[in-house]
């Protein structure tokens, strides 16, 4: 949407629904130069006192670079849930489920059937494909709560069935290690840091990208349909379950391809990192956090969470850390107390999370809580009754020429 | 054969602790719309004051037993009581965002648990025959599944009288049916969703010192509650959201299940929790034919 913006008036006429172009390009401009900052960042040899999550206060120090992928990957998982939960409404408890998938998915490949790298891939995301279409399919039978309910319980069986080492493929309690022997030279050894960070950022990007596309899109008009008024989309002529497992399989297949690129990133896929029900949770808390139905927020709280939680755990980790008095040190020396009770006061004081702070939103005007609620319903309603009118339109000309 | 008669109660004794998760669990639902994730903690929570208070008695007898019991009940009830007129009271009128405060609060105690107590169990000091066991014939059946049982049957007996012949317990049923319509007779429904969060906070508080003392040798852990909670919601959901029998019927359902699974098949395949996965099998089953659940109500 660029405007030549000679006047004033012929700007008004341009304007985008989304904001005026001048907005939309400044933001354009802002993304282009985070992410040019986060790739250049391996070359960045400054030392940072106090904030930095890794051990060493280098900003390209090994630790730092670790979790910022670590944030990367997470934030990828982040904003393919936001496109089930923030964008169509559907609060699922088992995204976990496909994310471990992809990790144990890549792992068993590599490791213990010895694939090459990119079929291993290729069949990990064919299968992830085929596993949400047919979990998909069952759970949307349920709507709302039991819709949840399933979703987590499939989910759960997934857990169970990891921990349960079946033939010996899974390792059970302690989790797989990865094998490097099939992996190119650049992922492998003292250079792979750098090599791996970049992978993360460059996936991220093009999540971000698929993200875009996808909630842009005519599937994205009715998504935003149906998170607001389900029965109102269908009686405008859209049946909601092909649109509603279509955002389900875009959502899965993304923690998919983002848990192998955490297995490749971690090395190891063990079951309570990556397939217990708490990794759901910390999910829904990152999309939350940074505004549901916002891509950008969804990146800055899974950002958030992932910094807040390393950098707590570093802090717990200091020796002296032990010397504090305890109404200090038990709290802290537990990430989940701290960002569950940030949690629970975004939830009752920033519903909008983090972009709601900014008061930069996504596609909806009002983001977060408010939107999945249903307040924001002008938006995608507009959009998806201007979409019906148009097909009805052309239905009905295609229908007057054939009586003719 | 009599082995199975043991697994049968063993099961039935697994199936009462469950229903005092699930039916509080149900009639918050039945009246608010809010799932609450946090009642995996409530149950934790309700297992470490019974250990609290039980450190403390004198010794160990059975009336002393039931203070342990009280205590472990009335924690619950606090704790669900706090939660509702803090959390859940300032979201009225946004389920969502009463979900996930749910969870934040589960997050958070769970952490603080964790913190405090660290990861390793606590021993609940019980009275010796609580452990015991009775002989039946050759089998020999541990006496704290029939307290479980006897519980369980106790709260669906005083739960049922309760929804059905006391002033509140109609205002609950009624606000289940229509909220809108109960408000506009001019009932203070606020008054019972408080309510509601107690009694399903006490039930979870007592379940809480059930699950440790009856089926995890009297020990106290942070994570307790949280793996006891998703076997709850799907008792919840194959009996039907909001409804206290179909929770009863579906707690029988799923711990015979999960019992006779693993005692029967789980040893020979060699998947330990070949019991937990075919519960989610019957969970799938129940929902792919009834959707809204066994006895769910009609939307």
């Amino acid at each position: 949407m660029t405007a030549a913006g000679t006047g004033v008036l012929d700007r008004l006429k341009q304007r985008p629904p989304a904001g005026p172009p001048t907005a939309t390009r400044r933001r354009r401009v802002t993304a282009i130069a985070v992410v040019a900052v986060f790739a250049a960042l391996p070359f960045a040899g400054l030392t940072v006192p106090w904030v930095l999550p890794g051990p060493v206060d280098v900003l390209n120090s090994t630790g730092t670079l670790d979790v910022l992928g670590l944030g990367f990957v997470f934030a990828a998982v982040a904003l393919g849930y936001d496109v089930l939960f923030g964008f169509t409404g559907l609060l699922s408890f088992g995204q976990v489920l496909y994310f471990a998938f992809g990790a144990y998915g890549l792992d068993i490949t590599l490791s213990a059937w010895n694939w090459p790298l990119l079929p291993a891939v290729l069949a990990t995301l064919a299968a992830g494909l085929v596993l949400a279409l047919a979990l998909g399919a069952t759970s949307l039978r349920g709507r709302g709560i039991a819709f949840a309910m399933v979703t987590l319980a499939f989910a759960q069986a997934g857990y169970y069935l990891i921990e349960d080492n079946p033939h010996n493929l899974t390792g059970g309690d302690t989790g797989l290690v990865m094998s490097t022997s099939r992996l190119p030279a650049m992922l492998v050894g003292v250079a792979s840091t750098r090599n791996l960070y970049w992978l993360a950022l460059a996936f991220l990007v093009v999540v971000y990208g698929v993200v875009w596309l996808a909630t842009r899109s005519r599937a994205g008009a009715v998504w935003l349909a149906i998170r607001e008024n389900e029965r109102r989309a269908e009686v405008l002529g859209f049946r909601p379950l092909p649109f509603k497992l279509a955002s389900f399989t875009v959502s899965s297949l993304i923690a998919t391809a983002a848990g192998m690129v955490y297995l490749l990133l971690v090395g190891t896929a063990a079951p309570d990192s990556v397939a217990s029900t708490t990794v759901t949770v910390s999910i829904l808390v990152m999309v939350v956090l940074g505004g549901a139905g916002t891509r950008w927020g969804a990146v800055a709280g899974a950002m958030v969470y992932v910094y807040l939680q390393q950098y707590l755990l570093k802090v717990a980790a200091q020796p002296s850390f032990a010397t504090w008095p305890a109404a200090f040190r038990v709290p802290l020396s537990q990430p989940d107390f701290l960002l569950g009770v940030i949690f629970v006061l975004f939830i009752l004081f920033v519903p909008g999370g983090l972009s709601g702070l900014s008061g930069l939103s996504g596609l909806s005007g009002l983001s977060g809580l408010s939107a999945v609620k249903g307040l924001s319903a002008v938006n995608g309603l507009r959009r998806l009754r201007e979409l019906a009118r148009r097909i009805a339109r052309t239905t009905t000309g295609r229908s007057r020429k054939g009586t003719r | 054969m009599s082995t199975f008669i043991a697994i049968t109660i063993s099961g039935l004794a697994l199936g009462a602790v469950y229903f005092l998760v699930a039916s509080g669990l149900s009639l918050i639902y039945g009246l608010m719309d809010v799932l609450n994730f946090a009642h995996g903690v409530f149950l934790t929570l309700g297992a470490y004051a019974g250990w609290a208070v039980a450190a403390h008695l004198p010794q160990q007898n059975g009336a002393l037993f039931l203070v342990t019991a009280a205590a472990a009940t009335a924690a619950g009830a606090l704790v669900a009581t706090v939660t509702e007129l803090l959390l859940i009271r300032p979201l009225y009128g946004n389920p969502v965002g009463q979900i996930l405060v749910t969870i934040g609060l589960d997050l958070a105690l769970v952490g603080l648990l964790l913190g405090g107590f660290g990861a390793n169990s606590r021993s609940i000091q019980v009275p010796g025959w609580l452990t015991g066991v009775t002989d039946a014939g050759p089998e020999r059946i541990p006496n704290g599944d029939f307290v479980a049982l006897g519980t369980g049957l106790a709260v669906l007996g005083a739960l049922t009288w309760f929804l059905g012949r006391t002033r509140y317990g109609i205002i609950i049923r009624a606000g289940a049916e229509n909220r809108d319509m109960v408000r506009a007779l001019g009932v203070d429904v606020g008054r019972a969703f408080t309510l509601v969060f107690a009694v399903g906070g006490a039930a979870a508080g007592l379940a809480g010192l059930l699950n440790s003392v009856v089926f995890n040798s009297g020990l106290v852990d942070p994570m307790q509650g949280d793996q006891m909670l998703i076997f709850a919601f799907i008792v919840v959901v194959i009996g039907g959201l909001g409804s206290i029998f179909g929770a009863a019927i579906a707690a029988v359902l799923v711990s015979l299940v999960q019992e006779y699974v693993t005692f029967y098949a789980g040893g020979g395949s060699g998947l330990a929790q070949l019991g937990n996965i075919s519960v989610v099998l019957v969970l799938a089953i129940v929902l792919l034919a009834r959707p809204r659940g066994l006895l769910g109500r009609t939307a």
